[in-house]
């Protein structure tokens, strides 16, 4: 037990400021807290990814998820999260005149990253 | 597929590589408004089914097989999703629309996708291929009744967002998404978990998936389930206003909520105020009502009755989706049969409270409006102090959550999660001004503008369209264990396939488990030695205690034992009850046009039934009266050779006896003593003696020498077909 999160129960004088609402304004209030509390949430959403959601561009792209993870992983390694797996894959298949699957495999088994990082302007050396 | 024939399990794993689901999205049942069944009017009712097994009281009701309006959940992961698929078709039978597989232990915490058909613990690993073969089986199934089935599992876990991709391909219809399930009780990190969790409902609003939240999760994890009252609202306010902004329309969005405690509380008093200050809240919302598990241990009963008051509270309120638990759920992970139970409940409460809202409304004032109002208020200054602590991550830093004080009482003992904490902890990463990804249905920032994608187009263009689009791009993985899959499993039960040979089954076919239900004149511990010791002698193997119950600490315990019977039942050597075959009432009405009888009939020895008998005689029952036979009903507790010397003096060509009391084999006792008054007065051969109760086993009958014993379920139609045919026979005799 946390005893700096104890507290007994003062609803009474902390609802002070509730008493006087009616029952639509109090769920208005509701959800615009709720609205508040996600903001936020839904901010760092939306600038930030993850391995899986790379790898659930990977799969729609038709890749395996034995393959996306891979690629995953070797973007990661290469410090690319940042431009996007999938974009990656595409970035090397337009560079290599490949088809998108031919591209991704090819990187899979470890080749063409230092052209990728040329290509967006990842210092390799800094990276690896 | 037939409806007398098992579902061929090697056939729907055949060609799974281009099976093609038949549609994406959630569907709702068919609502029947004044619908009229066998003259009662109902207004709560959906579309019936082309195929079902109605209540068990049906039969005195023509059969009838109401359906409610609610869509029913049942909940089957056994572990071998290929059995599950047997349970799914008997769970469609007895009304389950919805099919929620659970997922195997530890699958939240697996980074990537599970491939081919590993055995499952507590659950099954999801997936293509264990999806793609349900999912399949699900096609057959929803053809079969005549209604569409929703297949469910969870978009949670390390690798959420490619979960949601597997779903969406697969055509699975609903799923639980709540990134706070996540961070509370699967300790993954929660930055991770929301920024997934966009990606994923963005993906499951793509495929129509209908959400539903985990939030119910609180009330079985609390240590005092009612006083998470107030943070059940917000928890589910942060998942549905996150939802909508990853872009799931309301309609697509489900609670889980669950009446938060149960008797001997009193469940009512505290559950409903609570139902209806959820209600208020999130009227833009579905509501899918979960059944209370927080008490349930092992007693089915206990479990269904809580069970039955939670679908009050339903009904009272509302609910779109009616889950059901397993009454089971508290001793084992459920077995086929209470997956059947829990339908065939919710399918009687539901349609035994049809147009309940007629009948009574909730008041809305005194204590009902206090509560309601002081639940709303209690959540509400929750959230304030949420965002006075710096927001959603903060809160769950101090411990907010799952705290077991009411909230703003708090206790201390809430979970606790770090920020910079968990499973996948540091594996987020920001994306750069050129981050692109070429695929439809993608959260966030995508500058598509470097690549010239127009205003509305997907950006997957680019590739010729991503497997949303194209499902020849799906890339389909048979199996990677060559061990531990669905192939090896099914090649040791071949033989249980066929149907020539059969075993008991609770879950898996051949695991040769059973129950007995033992009760012994002692107490609870020499109960379980002794039942253990029974288990033995029955030649069970690895017999288990799985309830236990005190009739009384010293007269009795109720025990009941699972074991398994190890033995092999080969069908061909099984001896078969004869089918009864009945002739038609043209057939029988004709005979006795031609050879008019006369009938006495009673309930004989100290017994005072008498429904069953009359139904077997009465016209308006559909009794044997209508063919044209004389009875002459003597009543009820008639003395044996009463039957006998009636059926002498009015010249009677038979004897119906009614025995509805068996205790101590009684009623065969009386059986023997009419045949035997019968044989001393020189009668026997000119009489018909037929005897019926519920307790009748016809060979038992029998065998005390009475033509015919008929037992539970028997129709007039029955009886009279015996008697002509009987008739005839003794005509060919005295020819």
């Amino acid at each position: 037990m946390d005893k700096n999160q104890v507290r007994i129960d003062d609803f009474e004088t902390r609802r002070k400021h509730l008493e006087n609402l009616t029952d639509d304004e109090l769920k208005a209030l509701f959800w615009r807290l709720a609205d508040q509390a996600v903001q936020p949430l839904v901010e760092l959403a939306k600038t930030h990814t993850s391995p899986s959601i790379e790898r659930s561009v990977l799969l729609r792209m038709g890749f395996s998820s034995v393959e996306a993870k891979i690629i995953v992983d070797k973007t990661i390694e290469h410090h690319l999260m940042g431009k996007g797996a999938g974009h990656v894959v595409y970035q090397y298949a337009t560079l290599e005149v490949l088809p998108i699957r031919e591209a991704g495999l090819a990187l899979m088994r470890g080749e063409g990253w230092d052209k990728v990082m040329k290509a967006f302007g990842v210092n390799v050396h800094e990276a690896q | 597929m037939k409806p007398n024939e098992m579902i061929d399990i090697n056939n729907i794993l055949n060609d799974l590589e281009h099976y093609v689901p038949r549609r994406q999205g959630w569907t709702w049942r068919v609502p029947m408004p004044n619908i009229e069944m066998n003259g009662y009017v109902y207004q709560d009712l959906s579309q019936p089914l082309a195929n079902s097994v109605p209540l068990p009281a049906a039969k005195y009701f023509n059969g009838i097989d109401p359906q409610p309006k609610q869509v029913i959940t049942t909940e089957i992961a056994s572990g071998r999703f290929e059995d599950d698929i047997r349970r799914m078709r008997m769970a469609a039978w007895h009304g389950a629309d919805h099919i929620m597989v659970i997922r195997t232990a530890g699958q939240s915490h697996f980074d990537s996708l599970i491939e081919g058909t590993p055995q499952g613990i507590g659950g099954v690993p999801i997936s293509r291929k264990q999806i793609r073969a349900q999912r399949k089986a699900l096609d057959m199934i929803e053809d079969e009744v005549g209604r569409p089935i929703n297949y469910h599992s969870y978009v949670s876990g390390v690798a959420g967002p490619e979960i949601a991709v597997l779903f969406a391909e697969e055509g699975v219809n609903g799923a639980h998404q709540d990134p706070q399930y996540n961070v509370l009780y699967r300790n993954i990190n929660m930055v991770r978990s929301f920024i997934d969790a966009a990606e994923s409902k963005k993906i499951m609003n793509h495929a129509k998936i209908l959400q539903i939240d985990g939030a119910h999760n609180a009330n079985a994890t609390a240590k005092e389930a009612w006083k998470v009252m107030p943070e059940l609202l917000v928890q589910h306010a942060i998942n549905c206003a996150f939802s909508e902004y990853a872009g799931i329309q309301a309609d697509h969005i489900a609670l889980s909520t669950v009446p938060p405690t149960a008797a001997p509380a009193p469940d009512l008093k505290i559950n409903l105020p609570y139902a209806v200050a959820l209600r208020d809240f999130f009227d833009r919302y579905k509501m899918r009502a979960q059944m209370n598990t927080k008490y349930m241990e092992s007693s089915t009963r206990e479990a269904t009755v809580t069970h039955v008051m939670n679908m009050m509270i339903s009904k009272l309120t509302s609910a779109d989706i009616q889950s059901t638990i397993t009454p089971d759920e508290g001793r084992n992970v459920p077995w086929h049969m209470y997956n059947v139970e829990a339908c065939d409940t919710a399918k009687q409460a539901l349609v035994g409270m049809d147009s309940l809202s007629e009948l009574v409304t909730i008041r809305t004032d005194g204590y009902m409006y206090d509560k309601v109002r002081e639940i709303k208020e209690r959540a509400i200054l929750f959230f304030e102090e949420l965002l006075e602590q710096g927001g959603y991550f903060q809160a769950v830093e101090k411990g907010f959550f799952i705290d077991s004080g009411i909230y703003p009482q708090r206790n201390g003992d809430g979970i606790v999660r770090k920020i910079n904490g968990g499973i996948g902890h540091g594996t987020i990463y920001e994306r750069d001004h050129d981050y692109f990804a070429p695929v439809t249905a993608h959260f966030g920032n995508n500058n598509t503008i470097q690549y010239n994608i127009k205003e509305g187009q997907s950006p997957s263009v680019l590739i010729g369209g991503c497997s949303f689009e194209d499902r020849s791009k799906i890339q389909y993985i048979d199996e990677l264990d060559m061990e531990d899959n669905v192939n090896v499993r099914m090649e040791l039960t071949q033989k249980y396939r066929t149907g020539d040979i059969i075993k008991p089954e609770v879950e898996w076919l051949g695991d040769g488990t059973l129950v007995v239900d033992i009760t012994l004149p002692t107490d609870v511990r020499h109960a379980e030695a002794a039942a253990l010791e029974i288990g033995a002698k029955m030649n069970l193997k690895n017999v288990e205690i799985i309830h236990r119950e005190i009739l009384h600490p010293a007269e009795a315990t109720r025990i009941q034992l699972k074991g398994q019977f190890d033995f092999d039942i080969d069908v061909k050597n099984l001896k078969l009850s004869k089918i009864p075959d009945t002739l038609s009432d043209a057939e029988i009405s004709d005979f006795f046009k031609d050879h008019p009888i006369k009938i006495v009939a009673g309930t004989i020895g100290e017994d005072e039934h008498s429904v069953g008998l009359r139904e077997i005689i009465d016209i308006k029952h559909g009794g044997i009266e209508k063919y044209g036979i004389m009875a002459e009903y003597l009543g009820t507790s008639v003395p044996p050779a009463k039957l006998v010397d009636a059926a002498i003096e009015i010249n009677a060509k038979a004897i119906l006896m009614s025995t509805i009391i068996s205790h101590d084999e009684i009623h065969y006792r009386n059986m023997k003593k009419v045949v035997d008054y019968a044989i001393e007065k020189g009668v026997r051969n000119r009489l018909i003696i037929i005897a019926g109760g519920t307790q009748v086993t016809p060979d038992i009958a029998s065998a005390q020498g009475v033509d015919a014993g008929f037992g539970r379920g028997t129709k007039g139609r029955d009886v009279a077909s015996f008697l002509v045919k009987r008739m005839k026979e003794m005509m060919i005799h005295e020819n």
